[in-house]
């Protein structure tokens, strides 16, 4: 389908589509294989100016916004989507900063961002704060010039990769949701470390990581924002990058899609390729059909964000829940449809079934993201009913 | 330093099917790319200038669509790209393309060093290099796999020759042709891609070029296709079954023949 | 005043009509042809490279040489066939035999002499060897500079001997060196070159015909020069079949005198690198691993069949690109091509850019488990199976056949 990009964006899809295909597909079984961070390939996306897609060009970007970095995801999610999430996070990582982040904060961490010098990394999870972003216990004391954290972060993509970490912490134990506030803590930091890297079903190229704050001492300046917009910041942050996990969860369907398809054409039984019986006709119509759609969807929600309307949450909600359960059970469909080579490691679909399953959980679980759209919805209707 | 890269534009190899029925390659519907071999060619040079600074220019000799090869090399980096086109350049074997590359080059005046590909992956000569320098007496040195130094009157290079290497000093104004060791090529980068899109690539004929039409095209090739055809055809191989011993055994039987 | 040409100098090379400012030159059949726009300026004597043109005080010069004035055939003055006779280290590359026997043969028909052609320092023993190999004349180039091979000296001093003893037919070895040397004296010369021929013969002409592989070996074309002479080529190693040697034969050394030398190149330093078993290029047995087999440590197998054999190490792209083994081993188009007697590709799945390296080997091995792979369309012998089971049988098969 036509979505009118434009010149510049076209360019940016081939160019993300290019080195998925050339780089990243050749060693995206082996970086499965051995959970290794792809240093190499975030320094191709670097040089390729990938990471300035969404950096306004005042701070060495190229003016883009989510859309933009959405068309890079979905790339190279048709490759590898470890590779594509540990690019994604640092958007995450990021994102704090351009929305809340001062003339000085930005002009000093965003070019290194846009030329992908620098990882960024977004710190919010936590053991026991998870859906409920309420209940994070890692402080942030003022002492003196400074703030004192402490705590541990747990589940952090790029964590102990990534240079910039922007991390949410309680400063006021009192106000609850309201008394959280978000910094920028540099790796190197006193205090600052990682715990072990976790081992995971998919998305196993990206680093996963605990990160631990001990007595981390960081000037007063690298607050984002004011004491007590942690919360809101979180969820700022979120409107934004959400379509992007639509669209890692678009580009991972259409990789499995393409495979399932070439395969049931080359696949002979009973004397014919597999792809003339109806039974996989079907199938293969109902997954492109979804996939389709969760890109419409998403392409949408990506637009509207960056068009600077307000409310964008439920469209967000919607295109992150849509999209990643279309991936789930196209995966899912692919693997059935390779049949025994579906499910060995030989041929990537079961990489991209396992890869899938973290977008239906991360930022946000889809039982998340429904409660948003649900409670959106009321809203709405309370608001007309009056 | 003026350093030039040759480029070519080639149906990409890696496209190439074979035609089950006639055995023929099919040339239908392949894409035009960058020669392989002058990726590294292009990556070298962009590299010294990043080292030394100076100026790189890439040229190439072909139809206008072959335009697009050169907006690939200024989209990696190169500062600009100049097409040699005229429809007497047509079927040029390569003595006559390395004398209008050399006109080329002549017309430039101030080039320092001409780097190409090991060969072209349609033609597979590797004949244009070394016929460029000689028509420049320039010197030339093939199969570079490492340049160690430059300076203003000498490079000092890696060549990979039969039996391992050499390391030459060589005079400048030089050409080297550079094997695909030498480095990894890098992929365009979005800023690069843009500037492309909007860069001017100046068309030279043969009248801005000077050149003599004597030379240049099919009057100035000394070759000449008489005739092509197919290869004898493969007879179907012999299948050896059996568990992989008597694989084994099968095969060592055959071979003892040799 | 007049121009005028030495008619046996003459190469008939055209450079002379190229070089006129004047449109003045027209080349015949016999050597230049100078018309009435001619302004007697001497480009043309600056240009020429045998110094065949001169320029005579008025018609009738009685300086001028009698021979220029007997009527010739331009092409008829080149002949004989020639042969670079590249050594390193006082020993003929394999090629030079190969050469040998093409050139003897393509000789005899044209009923020719066989030259060579021999650079080096102190290597005079190699001219018997090439007479015994088939040579009639030896040209022989000795100078401590020419030791090893060089472009720049090389090219000059062969210019040099070419363009003065004019052979019809020049052959030089695909190697390394032929395919650096070849063009740059072809250039010089301004005449044809073919690249990497497979195969030649002879029009009713006596024209050179020279086939070679195009578009990956999926084509082959047959080139001439029918208007050019020397009509050079560069030839695959491996493909001729070397001329037999025959001792105690003789042949004439011819010792050249050499051109002033216009150095540009400085040897630092010369390195053999010793790849893991023998020379790929040479080697009569080549055992090449691809992708398929699935692991770098399978490699070793490879290496295990190709000891056990005899026979050199290949590798396909995707392993070399791996990191799995040196570039050095790598066969296909932007690896080496090799033409050994016997080829077992492992685990290899036969992309035509493999292929075009390889598939000029006398017997094909191809073992590999995806019976659709590509490779086997080319095997004389195909074995569908596991890598890492059939070598371990085929050199069990092997030991037990030496031992027996």
């Amino acid at each position: 389908m036509d979505y009118f990009l434009t010149e510049e964006q076209q360019m940016i899809k081939e160019l993300a589509a290019r080195i998925a295909d050339e780089r990243i597909r050749p060693v995206a079984a082996e970086l499965d294989e051995r959970e290794e961070f792809p240093w190499e390939l975030m320094k191709v996306l670097g040089e390729s100016d990938l990471f300035a897609v969404w950096v306004p060009e005042e701070y060495g970007g190229l003016g883009g916004g989510v859309f933009e970095q959405a068309l890079v995801v979905e790339e190279l999610s048709r490759a590898c989507s470890g590779v594509a999430v540990s690019y994604a996070a640092s958007g995450l990582g990021s994102f704090p900063i351009l929305l809340f982040g001062s003339e000085e904060q930005k002009a000093r961490y965003m070019p290194d961002i846009a030329s992908g010098k620098r990882l960024a990394a977004f710190a919010l999870t936590e053991a026991n704060a998870g859906s409920d972003v309420s209940s994070i216990a890692t402080t942030a004391i003022e002492d003196g010039d400074e703030y004192v954290l402490n705590g541990t972060k747990q589940w952090i993509t790029n964590g102990g990769e990534a240079d910039i970490y922007t991390v949410i912490a309680v400063t006021d134990k009192s106000k609850g949701a309201r008394g959280a506030s978000a910094f920028i803590v540099e790796k190197g930091t006193p205090g600052l470390s990682f715990g072990k890297k976790e081992k995971k079903l998919g998305i196993r190229a990206s680093s996963t990581r605990e990160v631990i704050f001990e007595d981390c001492r960081i000037p007063k300046e690298n607050l984002l924002g004011r004491e007590g917009m942690g919360f809101i910041i979180a969820m700022k942050t979120f409107d934004k990058t959400r379509p992007g996990i639509g669209a890692q969860a678009v580009g991972i369907a259409q990789g499995a899609l393409d495979e399932a398809v070439q395969y049931a054409r080359q696949r002979v039984q009973f004397d014919q390729p597999i792809s003339s019986f109806q039974g996989i006709q079907f199938m293969l119509a109902d997954m492109a059909t979804q996939v389709e759609a969760a890109r419409a969807l998403v392409y949408s929600v990506a637009r509207l964000v960056d068009s600077g309307a307000r409310d964008v949450s439920r469209a967000a909600a919607m295109a992150k829940l849509f999209a990643s359960d279309v991936a789930m059970q196209v995966t899912v469909d692919a693997v059935q449809i390779l049949g025994g080579y579906g499910y060995m490691r030989e041929y990537p679909v079961e990489k991209m079934m396992r890869d899938a399953k973290i977008t239906q959980i991360y930022e946000g679980t889809n039982q998340i993201q429904r409660s948003i759209i649900a409670l959106d919805l009321i809203k709405e209707a309370a608001r007309k009913g009056k | 330093m003026h350093i030039v890269v040759c480029v070519k534009q080639v149906p990409d190899p890696s496209q190439a099917r074979i035609d089950r029925d006639t055995g023929l390659v099919i040339r239908e519907g392949v894409d035009k790319i960058t020669n392989p071999f002058d990726l590294y060619a292009l990556e070298e040079a962009i590299r010294l200038k990043e080292s030394f600074g100076g100026q790189v220019t890439a040229i190439s000799m072909g139809p206008p669509a072959a335009k697009e090869v050169l907006k690939d090399a200024i989209a990696m980096g190169v500062d600009s790209g100049i097409l040699l086109s005229d429809r007497q350049f047509a079927g040029a074997d390569t003595l006559a393309t390395s004398y209008t590359l050399a006109q080329a080059i002549r017309k430039l005046g101030d080039v320092a060093l001409i780097i190409c590909g090991k060969q072209a992956a349609d033609g597979d000569t590797a004949q244009v290099g070394p016929g460029l320098a000689a028509n420049l007496d320039f010197s030339h040195v093939t199969q570079v796999r490492k340049i160690r130094q430059l300076n203003s009157t000498e490079t000092v290079v890696e060549r990979l020759t039969d039996t391992g290497y050499e390391v030459l000093g060589l005079r400048l104004p030089a050409v080297i042709t550079v094997v695909k060791e030498i480095n990894e090529p890098r992929l365009p980068g979005l800023r690069g891609m843009m500037r492309a899109k909007k860069a001017e690539i100046p068309l030279w004929d043969s009248q801005v070029l000077d050149v003599d039409p004597k030379r240049v095209g099919l009057n100035g090739s000394p070759t000449q296709v008489w005739r092509t055809f197919e290869p004898a055809r493969h007879q179907k191989g012999e299948m050896l079954v059996g568990s992989p011993s008597e694989q084994a055994a099968l095969l060592l039987d055959r071979l003892r023949s040799l | 005043m007049d121009m005028r040409v030495r008619a046996d100098d003459c190469t008939i090379c055209g450079i002379c009509v190229a070089e006129c400012l004047f449109d003045a030159i027209k080349m015949g059949d016999e050597g230049p042809k100078f018309n009435e726009s001619c302004t007697f300026c001497g480009a043309c004597i600056e240009a020429c490279p045998t110094g065949a043109i001169y320029q005579a005080e008025e018609r009738g010069d009685a300086a001028e040489p009698a021979a220029s004035t007997a009527p010739h055939d331009g092409k008829a003055r080149h002949q004989g066939v020639w042969v670079f006779a590249e050594q390193h280290n006082g020993k003929l590359a394999g090629v030079v035999m190969e050469l040998l026997g093409e050139g003897r043969r393509l000789a005899d028909r044209l009923g020719q002499p066989l030259g060579c052609v021999l650079l080096g320092d102190g290597v005079e023993q190699l001219s018997h060897e090439l007479m015994e190999y088939g040579a009639d004349q030896v040209y022989l180039a000795m100078d401590p500079q020419l030791e090893s091979y060089r472009d720049d000296l090389y090219a000059q001093v062969i210019e040099h001997i070419v363009s003065k003893y004019r052979p019809t037919i020049f052959l030089l070895g695909g190697t390394a060196n032929g395919r650096s040397l070849a063009p740059r004296v072809a250039t010089r010369l301004r005449t044809g070159l073919t690249a990497d021929c497979t195969g030649f013969d002879l029009d009713e002409e006596g024209n050179l015909l020279q086939t070679r592989p195009a578009f990956g070996g999926n084509l082959m074309a047959t080139i001439r020069c029918p208007n050019h002479r020397p009509q050079m080529a560069t030839v695959r190693p491996k493909v001729f079949e070397a001329a037999a040697r025959q001792p105690d034969r003789r042949g004439e050394e011819i010792v050249v005198d050499l051109p002033s030398l216009n150095p540009w190149v400085r040897i630092i330093e010369i390195v053999e690198e010793s790849a893991i078993g023998p020379n790929l290029a040479e080697a009569d047995i080549v055992v090449a691993g691809g992708r398929g087999l699935g692991s770098p440590d399978k490699l070793r197998l490879v290496e295990d069949l190709a000891k056990a054999l005899g026979g050199a190490v290949g590798a396909s792209r995707a392993v070399v690109d791996a990191g799995w083994i040196g570039y050095p081993h790598q066969v296909g188009q932007t690896g080496r091509t090799v033409a050994p007697k016997l080829y077992i590709a492992c685990g290899i799945s036969g992309a035509i850019q493999h292929l075009v390296g390889m598939q000029s080997a006398d017997v094909i091995v191809a073992i590999n488990k995806d019976p659709d792979a590509p490779i086997f369309s080319v095997a004389t012998y195909c074995i569908i199976g596991e890598v890492e089971e059939v070598i371990p049988a085929l050199i069990q098969e092997i030991k037990n056949r030496n031992r027996a």
